[in-house]
């Protein structure tokens, strides 16, 4: 997750606080200031500028108009490349979302076991994305791998080979390793709910799959938000992962747009195009992240707990 | 927001983590660099050939206490990216290690590197030693850039005896025969051909002998001019349909789109008899030997140059491959930095010493006359299958994703992994590089 949240600034936190604290205390965030001027508004302004220009990673930097932006633009690779961005949201997702919510809200409980449940579940969240994406693959391999050394003939598919099965090996591999972490999401949401709202559902004779629909699901709308927009704004730069998985391939079957904007710039020397792509990227994240946040609606940010 | 920050971290991090195991084995030497009298030289993992460069430097270093040489080790598609990331930021090594050709012509017009003419006008001696058709791709606009080093290496056919004595088959004498194998081999259940498709460059050798084959070497040379419409030739064409027949016939092992070539997977189907033939550079002579068991040692390890086409207009003894390896030097680097780097390529690349350490590695030197050294043995044999191949060849190539330049190899790698998912036609993948010739 290379990606910080959009913060969800409904009301100024601190300026709200009474008593004035928070003018006092507002110099605190002059270090993250510089640092996000420094190293996210500077690059992003870069980005912008190198996008009208052409310059082979090499030699000069020349000013190129909108040629890098007419051939990004013409170039049918980028529907495609957003597509399969899109798709990889999509089904990443579909598949972590629930997954998560009903880990966390299994992990939610203060039982010793499920303490320990939820740090053997935490393991790939540890790993680096580089390492996980050898493993796989060295676990893949139709010839060497898991499949022929068991000899499991299910196993034994062309798993990074086939357009399909590849980008299903994709979304598998992204869904083991970043469960756990909204796991973690969820586990904190679910025990935010107040205890009292499950005990009156009890005396109400509420079972616990009704209890799951009715208070569990409704009171964590707001993690659901939150995990959402990590999860759609995190799969939305996935690069290292696919890059060392399939490279891409096999053809351009798993190409999303953060590889694409690399084989550009890093590849073949097209550093123009390349910083265009990236500004897409940027425009295609702050539309997703705002899209989300209206879905959440107005009172996202305010306090769901009893009182508040 | 900070989202391209982030994507540029990702970006580095994914060819990083593969450099940082690899970093620090660099023996008496240190890695990193840039500062005081110290001169930088970056080069490539994977044995033997890291073992040679690293003994090399270590002699420099030992001779001249007073110069060092500092090194820094990367995975082959690591440093492809990231020397070129390093030049383009001004950080480049003062030793611009690579493959000439395109990638070269790109860092001369980009003024990143030291035009070296004079310097081999003093050293005739070295100049006169070295294969002349290594200097080709060393050469930008009639002017030397780069001084060839280490090893020649063609691509080779490979097989495994044990393979074809078991179904009871011949090597293939032209590509009737290779049809006629693909059919045999398929039936006894062994994989025909192995290939690291997910290299791409890999699928690109079949291509290039192709080519040659059918059309003769100015098919490929019409690209490299930047003729209009070269791909578009009707040997091209002939050739690329000829290499979706044999994709389509099974030609290649199942999977061949996810295996790389970097994790020598491709050669370990040959070794282990899961194929039986592979079509691949020489250098990977060594690691087959190594690696492989008795495989090599045990006198199964088979090797022939690519056989003709029928009806093919081009040489049969003709190759393709790497012609040598290349040192530039960075025209960013100090001058005491510069004195370093001449020193060391004037005194230690190409020297006896090192021609020796290549030779008895199982490589063959860019020296001429080094096939005074090679012995009788199984080795020694494989050397002068080399030596005479690339002395023999009419025509040698230059790998096409190292002549041309990298915008276009780069889109030429591309529709290479789709021709051979047979996602595009030959016709398709001829009008998408027709647009890139010249670039």
């Amino acid at each position: 997750m290379t990606v910080p949240p959009i913060s969800a600034r409904g009301n100024a936190p601190l300026a709200a606080v009474p008593g004035g604290q928070g003018r006092g205390l507002a110099w605190l965030a002059v270090p993250a200031l510089l640092f996000f001027v420094g190293f996210g508004v500077i690059p992003l302004i870069g980005v912008f500028v190198l996008s009208f220009t052409a310059w082979d990673g090499l030699g000069e930097i020349r000013p190129a108009g909108f040629d890098s932006w007419r051939a990004v633009l013409s170039d049918p690779g980028l529907p495609h490349a957003l597509w399969v961005t899109f798709l990889v949201i999509a089904l990443s997702w579909v598949v972590q979302t629930p997954a998560s919510i009903l880990l966390g809200t299994f992990l939610a409980g203060f039982q010793r076991y499920r303490a320990v449940f939820s740090v053997i579940y935490f393991i790939p969240l540890l790993l680096s994305s580089a390492a996980i994406a050898i493993t796989y693959k060295a676990l893949l391999d139709p010839n060497f791998g898991l499949g022929a050394g068991l000899e499991i003939p299910l196993l034994v598919q062309d798993w990074l080979g086939e357009p399909v099965l590849a980008f299903s090996v994709v979304i598998f591999v992204v869904s083991w390793q970043f469960i756990p972490f909204h796991s973690l999401i969820y586990q904190g949401g679910v025990r935010q709910i107040p205890r009292s709202m499950y005990e009156a559902a009890e005396i109400d004779g509420a079972g616990r799959v009704r209890m799951f629909f009715s208070i569990t699901l409704p009171q964590l709308k707001y993690t659901i938000i939150t995990s959402s927009t990590l999860m759609v704004v995190g799969s939305l730069v996935f690069f290292d992962l696919i890059f060392v998985l399939t490279a891409g391939g096999p053809g351009d079957a798993t190409r999303v747009l953060a590889l694409e904007m690399y084989k550009r710039g890093f590849q073949a020397n097209l550093m123009g195009p390349a910083s265009a792509i990236a500004v897409i990227l940027v425009l295609v994240g702050l539309a997703l992240a705002l899209l989300l946040r209206r879905l959440g609606g107005r009172d996202a940010t305010h306090s769901q707990l009893e009182g508040a | 927001m900070g989202l391209p920050l982030g994507a540029a971290l990702t970006a580095c991090g994914g060819s990083g983590p593969t450099q940082a195991g690899a970093g620090g084995g660099g023996g008496s030497t240190t890695s990193g660099g840039g500062g005081g009298g110290k001169a930088t030289y970056w080069y490539l993992t994977g044995q033997p050939q890291e073992g040679i460069r690293t003994r090399a430097v270590e002699r420099f270093n030992k001779a001249n206490p007073s110069t060092q040489l500092a090194t820094t080790m990367f995975q082959n598609d690591a440093f492809k990216t990231k020397i070129k990331t390093a030049i383009g930021a001004g950080e480049a090594p003062t030793i611009i290690w690579g493959w000439g050709g395109g990638g070269l012509k790109s860092y001369v017009q980009a003024g990143q590197v030291d035009d070296l003419t004079s310097w081999f006008d003093q050293n005739a001696a070295l100049k006169d030693k070295l294969f002349p058709s290594s200097f080709n791709a060393a050469t930008v606009d009639g002017k030397i850039y780069a001084v060839p080093v280490e090893a020649v290496t063609p691509i080779v056919l490979f097989y495994n005896k044990k393979v074809f004595e078991k179904v009871g088959a011949q090597p293939p004498q032209s590509w009737g025969d290779i049809m006629d194998l693909v059919k045999k081999f398929n039936a006894a259940g062994v994989a025909p051909f192995s290939l690291g498709g997910q290299s791409r460059w890999t699928n690109m050798m079949w291509l290039e002998f192709l080519f040659d084959r059918i059309g003769g070497p100015e098919v490929f040379q019409a690209v490299f001019d930047g003729e209009k419409d070269a791909w578009s030739n009707p040997a091209a064409i002939d050739a690329l349909t000829k290499m979706q027949d044999l994709i389509k016939a099974n030609g290649f092992i199942k999977g061949f789109s996810s295996i790389t070539a970097d994790s020598n997977a491709d050669q370990a189907l040959l070794y282990t008899g899961k194929a039986a033939m592979m079509l691949h550079g020489g250098w990977t002579y060594g690691n087959m030997r190594d690696t492989g068991g008795d495989f090599v040692k045990g006198g199964n390890l088979g090797y022939m140059n690519f056989p003709p086409v029928d009806g093919g207009k081009g040489d049969p003894s003709d190759t393709v491959g790497n012609p040598a390896q290349y040192m530039s030097i960075s025209s960013k680097a100090s001058a005491a930095e510069k004195e370093i780097v001449k020193k060391f390529l004037a005194t230690e690349m190409n020297s006896d010493a090192q021609n020796k350490d290549w030779a008895s590695n199982g490589f063959v030197p860019i020296v001429k006359g080094s096939d005074s050294q090679f012995g009788t043995d199984l080795d020694g044999t494989w050397q002068r299958f080399v030596y005479d191949t690339a002395s023999k060849a009419k025509s040698f190539q230059q790998s096409w994703d190292q002549a041309l330049s990298p915008t276009a190899a780069e889109v030429l790698l591309d529709n290479i992994a789709k021709l051979f998912q047979l996602s595009i036609s030959p016709q398709q993948f001829a009008t998408s590089l027709n647009e890139v010739i010249g670039k």
